[in-house]
């Protein structure tokens, strides 16, 4: 999506950072200060994620225990409500664009997994086919395909059957769904939809019509089937943070027609291999690990591509030590190493200079080739079937237990 | 356990078969129940159960003046001269599930006759009334080759029937004619509840072997998921307590019984080699395959819903 030219000139400066596009500063990297209060959502402090350990009685997330969830609106209040009895459900999505994930896109649903289990709650997922039908350019019936083959790999990250629900917005929208769309349309300008998504003139009607589709499942009454009688029913939304503009009109809009506001849960960008400034690009498969990767190809990957703190001779980095701000096998360490001592020992021997960066390299190459492994054994499970059992418009009766 | 008499009369009104009963004093022989069906004007059966080496069961039904020699048939069947022997008592009741002298041609109703060969007189075709016992002495009932025909085709039975009086030479180049009478399965006599220790131990053996075992058990794990069904199977039948749709609760299930298991087998050397870290030993491998664990359950239970989703739903039209 192509963003008006005075636009471009008034934010040459500042990061941009919208659903279509994330970019830093000239040669920097995202300032997530800037963006917090930019946006005028609220830092996750340790205080939540010891509340969260507390309320839920098993050790938090590694996500939220390294400050990858960061950034919320109203998590609180979620909170506040588990702790009187009252439940909530998550809401979360993904644009099927490519039949191809990496592990930036299994992220949100990694941590929306340990939400479900943790507070033992339903979860919708919305496949935003359409969206990408008008976006990318794709054919109504390849972005259908995209958004089943997509359903796969996410079913893989180990969802609940009887609790959650996935849907195609081809497939399911109408009906309550609708009214709603509706609803919420009513309460958002032309010019305000401009403003928060940036579009012109020149943008077909398709798009311009398209962000009520991705708010509305934020309101239990979209789901008739689920939470008929429940239209109390809160809703927290995890996602990465250039999601918030959709849910700033939600929030904007939920009290307008009356319902609550839904909360969020937001979370860094992960970086690609290259480095924070650079980008990840479904074009450039050595931007990042992808699920089908290969033991090899990640080993290859790790060792040829990914940038690193380390410095350039082994005398020099012995002296010096390594440059953590930037060094990427760190930072996916951060992500995915669940052994919080063992991650500490790493940045300390190696931020001094007495681990090398060959060693860290290694490590990463083993913890990712086993969650790819484990992740790629959980997909060979997934067959039509459960795609289509899990899309189906079925009650859960048990998806509070 | 086994199909009574009225249920199978019931079951002979049921198929709309034809048939005539009649109630006598319990009768041992075919002489003794002569006496009381002798002149109805049907013609009464002689019924053999024999056994082979193989510990194979045959009932051989015939008219009671067809002559059958058990060396000819022995050899028709393939079993050589001295194959076929009457069986013993105990298996009249284990396999027949009838009394003693109330071999009928009925009897293979009962699941554990399943695989017991029939071999029919074929001179019970050209008679109209065949007298056979209901699966009880005390009462006989007279009934048509095609009634009973009706009958074994509705549990799932092929009636055939043979010239038991032929003696057709049986050598290099002349097989055994009734070789085909011979079955093929063993008989299938030891109880589920028997097997489950051993394979309970496998899979807690396996589940506590060693970090790699997760991989070996998600290897396990199909599109139909029945490899897992078979492994679960022993362990609910054994604690039919533990809640199947709960995929945490059934892995610390595993994972207690795992480390109760790994901490049994730990030997004198090894307490001597870590001490006090055996209760470590236990709570690195819960933390290290628990949540493998739990995925490989959640994939389970996901298969089981869905499979069961998929039946339930074989019929309701597409949204197009």
């Amino acid at each position: 999506m192509e963003k008006i030219e005075d636009k471009n000139r008034q934010q040459e400066e500042e990061q941009v950072v919208n659903p279509w596009e994330v970019s830093a500063k000239e040669g920097g990297k995202i300032d997530y200060d800037k963006l917090i209060d930019k946006f005028g959502c609220q830092r996750l402090d340790q205080s939540f994620v010891d509340r969260v350990q507390r309320l839920t009685c098993r050790p938090p997330h590694v996500f939220l225990r390294r400050g990858i969830f960061f950034a919320h609106r109203d998590f609180n209040d979620i909170l506040d409500a588990y702790e009187r009895g009252e439940k909530f459900y998550l809401y979360t999505g993904r644009g099927p664009s490519s039949e191809a994930l990496h592990l930036g896109h299994l992220i949100p649903f990694m941590f929306t997994k340990y939400l479900q289990d943790a507070f033992k709650v339903p979860l919708v997922i919305q496949l935003t086919d359409d969206e990408k039908c008008m976006w990318k350019n794709l054919s109504v019936e390849e972005s259908q395909r995209l958004a089943r083959e997509n359903a796969k790999d996410i079913i893989a990250c180990g969802f609940d059957i009887s609790k959650t629900f996935i849907f195609s917005d081809f497939d399911y929208v109408g009906g309550a769904f609708y009214k709603n769309m509706v609803k919420v349309a009513k309460c958002v300008t032309y010019n305000k939809v401009v403003g928060i998504f940036g579009f012109t003139g020149e943008d077909h009607i398709g798009k311009v019509s398209f962000p009520p589709v991705q708010a509305v499942p934020s309101f239990p009454s979209s789901f008739p089937h689920l939470f008929s009688g429940k239209d109390n029913l809160r809703c927290l939304i995890p996602c990465a943070i250039d999601q918030d503009p959709y849910f700033r009109m939600t929030r904007d809009v939920a009290p307008r027609i009356g319902y609550h506001k839904p909360a969020l849960i937001e979370s860094l960008f992960f970086p690609a291999l290259q480095g924070e400034t650079g980008k990840m690009s479904a074009s450039d498969p050595n931007s990042a690990i992808y699920v089908t990767d290969s033991a090899k190809d990640i080993k290859h990957k790790v060792n040829k591509h990914a940038f690193t703190g380390g410095q350039e001779s082994i005398e020099k980095h012995r002296q010096y030590g390594a440059n953590l701000e930037v060094d990427i096998p760190i930072k996916y360490l951060n992500f995915f190493l669940e052994d919080d001592a063992e991650l500490e020992h790493i940045k300390k021997e190696y931020g001094a200079g007495r681990m090398l960066t060959g060693e860290v390299k290694k490590r990463l190459t083993e913890v990712l080739t086993e969650l790819v492994e484990r992740h790629r054994r959980a997909r060979a499970a997934v067959t039509d079937e459960m795609v289509d059992a899990f899309m189906a418009v079925r009650p859960l009766p048990n998806m509070f237990d | 356990m086994g199909y009574s008499k009225d249920q199978l009369l019931a079951r002979l009104k049921e198929l709309q078969i034809e048939f005539s009963q009649y109630e006598h004093p319990v009768v041992l022989t075919v002489e003794a129940q002569a006496k009381y069906v002798g002149n109805t004007g049907g013609f009464l059966s002689k019924n053999l159960f024999l056994k082979d080496k193989k510990h194979r069961y045959y009932v051989v039904s015939a008219l009671v003046d067809t002559k059958v020699d058990l060396k000819v048939l022995s050899q028709r069947l393939g079993l050589g001269k001295g194959g076929l022997r009457m069986a013993p008592e105990e298996a009249l009741g284990e396999i027949l599930q009838v009394p003693l002298g109330c071999v009928t041609p009925f009897a293979v109703v009962n699941e554990s006759a399943r695989h017991v060969s029939l071999l029919l007189d074929q001179g019970f075709k050209s008679q109209d009334c065949c007298i056979f016992h209901p699966l009880s002495n005390d009462m006989s009932i007279s009934l048509n080759s095609q009634g009973l025909d009706k009958f074994l085709k509705s549990i799932g039975r092929n009636p055939s029937y043979i010239d038991l009086e032929a003696n057709p030479p049986v050598g290099k180049d002349q097989p055994p004619d009734l070789a085909t009478f011979v079955p093929s399965d063993s008989p299938v006599l030891s109880d589920l509840p028997e097997k489950t220790p051993s394979s309970q131990d496998s899979t807690g053996k396996s589940v506590g072997a060693a970090t790699n075992s997760a991989a070996v058990t998600a290897k396990a794990v199909k599109p139909s998921g029945n490899a897992q069904i078979v492994k679960e199977k022993p362990v609910d039948s054994v604690r039919p307590s533990i809640p199947a749709a709960d995929a945490g609760k059934f892995v610390e299930e595993l994972l207690d019984r795992a480390s109760a298991l790994l901490l049994s087998e730990i030997s004198e050397d090894s307490i001597k080699q870590h001490g006090v870290q055996l209760g470590e030993v236990a709570n690195n491998i819960k933390k290290c395959i628990g949540e493998d664990l739990k995925n490989l359950a959640t994939i389970f239970k996901n298969t089981a819903y869905t499979e069961g989703f998929h039946a339930g739903t074989r019929y309701q039209p597409k949204r197009l």
